[in-house]
């Protein structure tokens, strides 16, 4: 039975084949849907990688985020660049419109979809005006096809440099250090959770996660003051998908609170619990569900604003006490926690919905 | 006993699977696929899912493997669902011979 000991081991390589394979399909695809449901499925390849890797926090965040919330943003992103197909008449009055370039640097992921553009042969699926157009066709594709082969050679460069730099850092390690973890658990005690990931996250190094929140917070903000929110046709949405939505809207709900909860000594925690809420809104839009006019105002404000006002009250707090920022005062440690990673689930939700719905309401 | 019992119902749960996957990558329409797919899906995953309940070392966690089943089998009925009425209302005709 000594094949048994190396199964572990081929299912390491099998993970580790697909992931390169996905993600070379993915960055080749002339498909750009395809190329999308490939980094879907590379997320959730990379998910089990983490799994194997015993990172339960980083597979679930990496399935929640990486491909489900990223992957609905990337469709959404590749639905409004194939919206306007413009047809035979002179495109000039609505190219800022029709242009997927101009589209791009409004699109919320434009970075993803840039990159994703790169592969991409000159004769798209994605209908430029240019292409539409009868006359400037010959001259725009022979310019498009150079200044695609100018981009590619550079970006070839970027990532040949990127790389040369990578290997230079890897060889140049000293030692393999051994790391914080021994620190970490002598002073669990301390840190008012008993798992790992969670007393690193909001306590030992609280600015980071912090930041991460506002870093959120002005993505939204940054989305918001470049567009207002898409008016969608009321048309009807399928049924099934409705019915599916009211069965699974609560019980997303349910299993954030789980996950918020089961964070203080297991994996879980406000980003992952936060990211299955920020599923439920995009499942609860997609399905025809609107935010009542009314509560788009200050309501919705006040849920995008809490994580990180009351994080940062809650760190801010001790300075006026003399001590540290960030440092809670003892005893106090689980309740201002819990305090803060209920707060930051509402407001990552609420910001990864409206990321999603895209635009000022 | 029960750990055969398990492996028998795994390795049947993985040959659906594996009937499932040829099915998608053979079968001529999106209909049939549909039709592939969701066998592997709900029958697959439903054996699968009891061998491993077999195998659990508490109700809950044998009560949490079936969730996942119960939870996947609404999935997998509604995005067929969405999927095979957006093909016919997409004029995508069903195969036929």
């Amino acid at each position: 039975m000594a094949w048994v000991a190396l199964l572990p081991l081929a299912v390491d390589g099998v993970l580790a084949l697909m992931l390169l394979w996905l993600a070379w399909r993915a960055l080749s695809s002339p498909d750009l849907f395809r190329a999308v449901v490939l980094f879907i499925a590379f997320g959730l390849v990379l998910s089990l990688a983490w799994v194997r890797l015993e990172a339960a926090d980083i597979a679930l965040a990496e399935a929640a985020l990486g491909a489900g919330v990223t992957g609905a943003l990337l469709l959404g992103a590749l639905a409004s660049l194939q919206k306007p197909v413009v047809t035979d008449t002179e495109p000039a009055p609505t190219a800022s419109e029709a242009m997927p370039q101009a589209d791009e640097s409004k699109a919320p992921c434009c970075s993803t979809s840039a990159l994703l553009r790169v592969g991409q042969a000159p004769s798209s699926s994605v209908r430029t005006p240019a292409e539409t157009a009868p006359g400037h066709h010959r001259l725009d594709d022979a310019k498009v096809a150079q200044a695609s082969v100018a981009v590619r050679g550079m970006l070839a460069l970027l990532l040949l440099g990127l790389l040369g730099g990578l290997a230079f850092t890897l060889f140049s390690l000293p030692e393999p250090t051994p790391g914080l973890a021994q620190k970490v658990s002598e002073r669990l005690v301390d840190s008012g959770v008993e798992h790992p990931v969670t007393a690193v996250l909001l306590n030992f190094r609280g600015y980071d996660t912090l930041l991460e929140l506002a870093v959120l917070l002005l993505a939204l903000i940054a989305v918001w003051s470049l567009a207002s929110a898409p008016r969608f046709t009321d048309s009807d949405p399928e049924p099934a998908l409705v019915e599916l939505c009211r069965l699974l809207a609560p019980l997303m709900i349910l299993v954030a609170a789980y996950l918020v909860w089961v964070g203080a000594h297991a994996p879980g925690g406000a980003f992952q619990a936060g990211s299955v809420l920020g599923a439920a809104g995009v499942l609860l839009r997609l399905s025809g569900m609107r935010v009542p006019p009314g509560a788009t105002g200050w309501p919705l404000r006040l849920a995008l604003l809490a994580g990180v006002a009351v994080f940062a009250c809650i760190g801010l707090a001790p300075v006026m006490l003399g001590e540290p920022l960030l440092a809670y005062p003892s005893g106090w440690a689980k309740p201002l926690i819990l305090a803060i990673e209920l707060t930051a689930t509402l407001s990552i939700g609420v910001i990864l919905a409206a990321l999603f719905i895209g635009g000022r309401p | 006993m029960i750990d055969n019992l398990s492996l028998a119902l795994m390795l049947v749960g993985a040959g659906f699977f594996l009937a499932g996957t040829l099915g998608l990558v053979r079968f001529p329409d999106v209909y049939t696929r549909l039709h592939a797919l969701t066998k592997a899906d709900n029958l697959g995953l439903g054996l699968i899912v009891l061998g491993l309940m077999l195998q659990a070392e508490s109700v809950a966690t044998a009560g949490k493997l079936l969730f996942i089943w119960l939870l996947l089998l609404a999935a997998s009925a509604s995005a067929s669902q969405l999927i095979a009425s957006w093909a016919q209302d997409n004029g995508l005709l069903p195969w036929r011979g």
